[in-house]
């Protein structure tokens, strides 16, 4: 367990000290990301890096463990809301509003895109078929 | 008499063990009655965590930072929570290569309305340019959300609150909103409600369909990363 989380602090650890060091406008743990997903498929395609915490699912009993949980992780920035309390008695219904509006346009957006695009390539390649 | 029942709150209220101890307590009972309710979206354990915490400092009169000092421990483990959204993308690869072009053409298209028609609709009603840049990461999930509004020097912890909402509301309305348009192929409507409204999305879609679960989960891990370049990009666009 100790070692799974070590691959995985130490992809962040890498993904911070590049966004700081270069100054890149991306959250550091979703460069860890990023670099987590190479690594993973990187030891698939060289088996000399299957070893220790990638060679076993230590990585993957961690991550399960920190996404099983996630819902917690939020709670104390939330709490922060204390420190904003005028922002939200002057504005709240228009946030409301404006994120309710905006969540419904992206969900009709989005799925209307996945299926054009599904359909289109359906079409596609049954016309190469043919 | 109240004396030293009182100092020792003076005492425990200044240690992180109490706010920390408080927090994982508030969850577990929240998240508990979300399970009873067969997880029903307006049960959110996040959402009633926060607002139960946010009146327990309010009432015992207990400053945000020093709540935060207990707190921070839980705040600390977003970032390698992030880093771990690579797993679930890592064992749906098959997969995410068989929709690829589908996924890639639905993530950027609803990537970029995500966060154009809040920014622009937050900007119609006059809200403040603070308040705008808060809102404008909501639909990833929240630890990079977060992480984003750190970027852009607006406030995580509307961001947060801004997530969270949104979250909610996708979740509440994906299933009627699709049914309604006749829309049935699971992979858009778990693609849509992961992109849309992220881990709580993706947690009501696991419960409608197996598929949608797994693209909802898709969804979220890419989102995380095409929002965090895009974001800062359209606020220059959109803002001046």
């Amino acid at each position: 367990m100790i070692a799974g989380l070590c691959v995985i602090l130490i992809c962040q650890l890498a993904g911070e000290a590049i966004v700081r060091g270069l100054g890149v406008p991306v959250p550091g743990p979703v460069l860890g990301l990023l670099f987590m997903l190479l690594l993973l498929l990187l030891r698939d395609r060289f088996p000399s890096l299957a070893f220790g915490p990638l060679k076993d699912d230590a990585i993957v009993g961690v991550a399960r463990g920190l996404l099983a949980n996630l819902s917690l992780l939020f709670i104390p920035a939330g709490v922060g809301i204390i420190q904003l309390i005028n922002v939200l008695l002057e504005h709240g219904w228009a946030i409301v509003f404006a994120l309710a509006v905006s969540v419904i346009a992206t969900l009709f957006i989005t799925a209307g895109t996945f299926l054009i695009v599904s359909k289109l390539m359906k079409r596609r390649d049954a016309g190469g078929a043919s | 008499m109240t004396q030293p029942p009182f100092s020792l709150w003076v005492y425990l209220s200044q240690t992180p063990l109490l706010w920390l101890t408080i927090t994982l307590l508030v969850y577990a009972a929240a998240d508990a009655v979300s399970r009873a309710t067969h997880r029903h979206p307006l049960a959110n354990p996040v959402l009633h965590s926060i607002w139960i915490l946010a009146a327990f400092l309010w009432l015992t009169g207990t400053r945000y930072e020093t709540y935060f000092s207990g707190a921070q421990f839980v705040h600390f483990l977003l970032g390698p929570a992030t880093v771990a959204l690579a797993i679930p993308l890592y064992e749906n690869r098959k997969a995410v290569m068989s929709a690829i072009f589908p996924m890639l053409a639905a993530l950027v298209v609803g990537s970029v309305s995500a966060i154009g028609s809040v920014v622009l609709l937050a900007e119609a009603l006059g809200l403040p340019r603070n308040v705008v840049l808060s809102l404008a990461p909501k639909s990833v999930t929240a630890g990079v959300a977060m992480g984003i509004s750190e970027s852009l020097s607006a406030s995580p912890a509307l961001t947060a609150v801004a997530t969270v909402l949104t979250g909610i509301m996708g979740a509440i309305v994906v299933t009627p909103m699709m049914n309604r348009l006749g829309i049935t192929d699971f992979r858009a409507r778990g693609f849509a409600a992961g992109l849309a409204s992220h881990g709580i999305g993706t947690a009501r879609a696991f419960q409608v369909d197996e598929v949608a679960g797994v693209f909802a989960g898709i969804a979220m891990s890419l989102n995380a990363l095409v929002t965090s370049l895009l974001v800062p990009l359209a606020v220059t666009l959109l803002l001046r």
